[in-house]
């Protein structure tokens, strides 16, 4: 068999090439979403394909969420696919009741008739002040409802491949990317490349402690365990990739390798994803535990927009690090790099505002 | 320094508008600096709509708004240092540096909350009139939209609502054509007229130009009289236009997303210049007038950029405050 090549490329740019290889497959394929052939592109993630595929297929919308996630439930009924998508996951709270009540009950409500084939992207917000209202990661609140499927991709690769993925899946996924992401460049086959859904990818194999973390968390993950590996402390650490289902298998290996269990969430703490990985740990490796398993995530309030009040408020790598050495009983602490740039952004390349 | 506040209401009005344009331009040269670090959408362009609306309005009247809400705030008599201060992300800011740009508040003048998220106030607007009329008491609730927010559907279940309970609500809507990059073209059918729409639903509704402050205000004051004195509530859709990018302190017409006629037409129709222009001849109005009121808000402007700088950060340990009541 031919070896596939790959190419270089942005998280953004492959979010681009994976609608672009599904708009081909797929003569029915539409997407939509305000702002989708804007001069911005969504962050630049639809450049070029409303030229490429015309007006009918990739079009601008008004701004009327609930509406078009309920339109996008009855054209797949119709047996047209769709990848919507919202710049910021806050404003698609509008379409909850097609989301929950149609989206994903559709298939069970009528015995397993018709099934909802759609995706539906949703920018996940942070820093430069994007407060209450525009920085929201509720991934825990879809991965409570089943008839969902939730993923997170990390990186550019499985941004294309589970984008892909859920495109030709029978069944309606979100698809949450993350804002700090959207420049995280790695190789990314080209073509009809897939991720499976479903299916955690384990970063690095180490044995003192395992962190199972998604999104934007996993490079702030891989910075700790660079962090502790000068400590002499060795991290295995687990990239969920999908939220729901979430592989337990690896999840389980992962448990019972190193028997720490350190689970990440970007979203808040009651009822959180890193909550049900901590009760599953608690439940089916009690005796493989060798400390009580630890959660890091949000605190528990909502986002402030002050940047006085932003400063350490997501888990950090400094702050994940902190908490392996608690649950190792290890004296290090850690600060973070002052000559790292303001914490609420993710680098030069964020101009701002959004 | 002493301020020459004109007692014709009409130079008031001109006075207004020269003072919310001058701080939000202010806003956007001050931006790049990175210290007021949160999204601001700003109103330059379309301060008339605001401007003749607070005019018409009383003190104990409310209002509530969108995410392009200084204009709104100022116009209503919100604090400008506490305004500044908010964007700066200070204690002192109208919402304690919680909320920024986004999330303005200012209770002593009636202005009940402006949020980010497109149509999230039509509802609470229509609360307040509820409660208003529950209560027995006279204010008028002003409700602030974008065209954009029309396409929601709780506009017209809040409209609906209002109309049905006869509500003292009236809402403002400006019509800017644009929903971020997107043109009404590609949002709503060419050639109806949301203020037509709305009627039909059983609001009093009209169009008006919004570039010209006069018209503004005496169409919201009759609208508002209308409503005290039991009326139906009031839809008024004034057109107007943003000159500056949707989110952000630049320019954006290097774009190219709005026809370069139009730019130009609305440009030449600038709401400052076309309201000093009609005051002309006024006795009390000279260029001089104009200077010196503009000292005087570029000194205020300062101040309150001073303020907004020196001001204290929130504590870190109150981050968790306010959650609940
Ligand atoms: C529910 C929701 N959808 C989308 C957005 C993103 N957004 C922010 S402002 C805006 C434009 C709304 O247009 P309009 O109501 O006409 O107000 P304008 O910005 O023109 O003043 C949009 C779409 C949002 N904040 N909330
Ligand atoms: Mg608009």
């Amino acid at each position: 068999m031919l070896e596939k090549s790959s190419v270089q490329m942005k998280f953004g740019e492959a979010v681009r090439d994976g609608l672009d290889v599904a708009l081909q497959l797929d003569p029915h394929l539409i997407c939509y979403g305000l702002g989708i052939d804007d001069p911005k592109r969504i962050f630049g993630t639809t450049a070029g394909l409303a030229e490429k595929y015309g007006n009918d297929r990739v079009f601008d919308v008004p701004t009327s969420e609930a509406a078009m996630t309920g339109i996008a439930v009855g054209a797949a009924l119709r047996g047209v696919r769709s990848v919507t998508v919202h710049q910021r996951l806050d404003f698609f709270f509008l379409a909850m009741d097609q989301l929950i009540n149609n989206a994903a009950k559709w298939h069970f409500m009528f015995g397993g008739q018709r099934s909802v084939p759609i995706v539906i992207r949703l920018i996940l917000g942070r820093g430069w002040g994007q407060g209450p209202t525009h920085s929201q990661s509720v991934h825990s609140w879809f991965a409570h409802i089943p008839g969902l499927k939730v993923v997170m991709p990390t990186n550019a690769a499985d941004a294309k491949g589970l984008l892909l993925s859920a495109i030709f899946d029978p069944n309606p996924v979100l698809f949450l990317e993350h804002r700090w992401l959207h420049e995280a460049v790695s190789n990314v086959p080209s073509g009809d490349h897939r991720v499976p859904i479903g299916r955690a990818r384990v970063v690095s194999e180490g044995g003192d402690v395992t962190i199972v973390a998604m999104s934007f968390l996993v490079p702030e993950a891989i910075r700790a365990s660079a962090l502790l590996a000068r400590h002499g402390v060795a991290c295995h650490i687990i990239d969920l990739r999908t939220i729901r289902p979430l592989d337990w298998d690896t999840v389980s290996a992962g448990i019972v390798k190193t028997g720490r269990l350190l689970a990440l969430d970007s979203g808040l703490p009651i009822c959180s994803v890193a909550s049900e990985i901590v009760a599953f740990a608690s439940e089916r490796h009690f005796h493989s535990l060798r400390a009580a398993p630890r959660r890091l995530t949000m605190p528990d309030h909502p986002e402030p927009t002050s940047f006085a009040l932003t400063r350490n408020l997501h888990p950090s790598a400094e702050s994940i690090a902190d908490t392996v050495c608690e649950m190792l009983d290890l004296p290090h602490r850690f600060a973070a790099d002052p000559k790292a740039g303001p914490h609420d952004v993710p680098g030069p390349w964020f101009k701002g505002p959004f | 320094m002493n301020t020459s506040l004109p007692n014709d209401p009409s130079l008031r009005l001109v006075r207004d508008l020269l003072r919310v344009r001058m701080v939000e331009e202010a806003i956007a040269r001050e931006y790049p600096k990175g210290e007021m670090r949160c999204p601001v959408h700003l109103s330059v362009g379309q301060e008339a709509v605001a401007v003749g609306t607070g005019a018409a309005l009383e003190r104990s009247d409310l209002a509530v708004s969108t995410h392009r809400a200084h204009a709104h705030y100022l116009a209503k008599g919100g604090n400008l240092k506490r305004l500044l201060a908010e964007l700066f992300g200070k204690e002192a800011g109208c919402a304690r540096g919680r909320g920024g740009s986004m999330h303005l508040i200012d209770l002593d003048v009636g202005f009940e909350g402006s949020t980010a998220i497109v149509g999230s106030t039509l509802p609470v607007g229509v609360g307040l009139a509820l409660g208003s009329k529950v209560r027995g008491d006279s204010a008028v609730t002003c409700v602030f939209l974008g065209d954009g927010a029309a396409e929601e559907g709780v506009f017209y279940e809040s409209a609906n609502f209002a109309a049905v309970r006869k509500l003292p609500v009236l809402f403002v809507c400006e019509n800017n054509s644009y929903s971020v990059y997107s043109p009404l073209g590609v949002r709503q059918p060419p050639g109806r007229r949301l203020y037509e729409v709305v009627r039909s639903i059983g609001l009093t509704s009209a169009l008006h130009d919004g570039n010209d402050v006069f018209a503004v205000a005496a169409t919201v004051k009759t609208a508002v009289a209308g409503i005290r004195h039991g009326g139906p509530p009031v839809f008024l859709e004034f057109s107007t236009y943003r000159h500056l990018e949707h989110c952000g302190p630049f320019a954006d017409d290097t774009l190219g997303y709005r026809p370069e006629p139009d730019v130009a037409a609305w440009k030449a129709r600038d709401p400052i210049i076309q309201a000093q222009d009609k005051v002309r001849d006024h006795p009390e109005f000279s260029d001089e007038t104009i200077g010196r009121w503009r000292s005087e808000i570029a000194a205020e402007i300062d101040e309150a950029f001073a303020f907004a700088r020196a001001t204290p950060w929130p504590e870190q340990s109150t981050r968790a405050e306010y959650v609940y009541a």
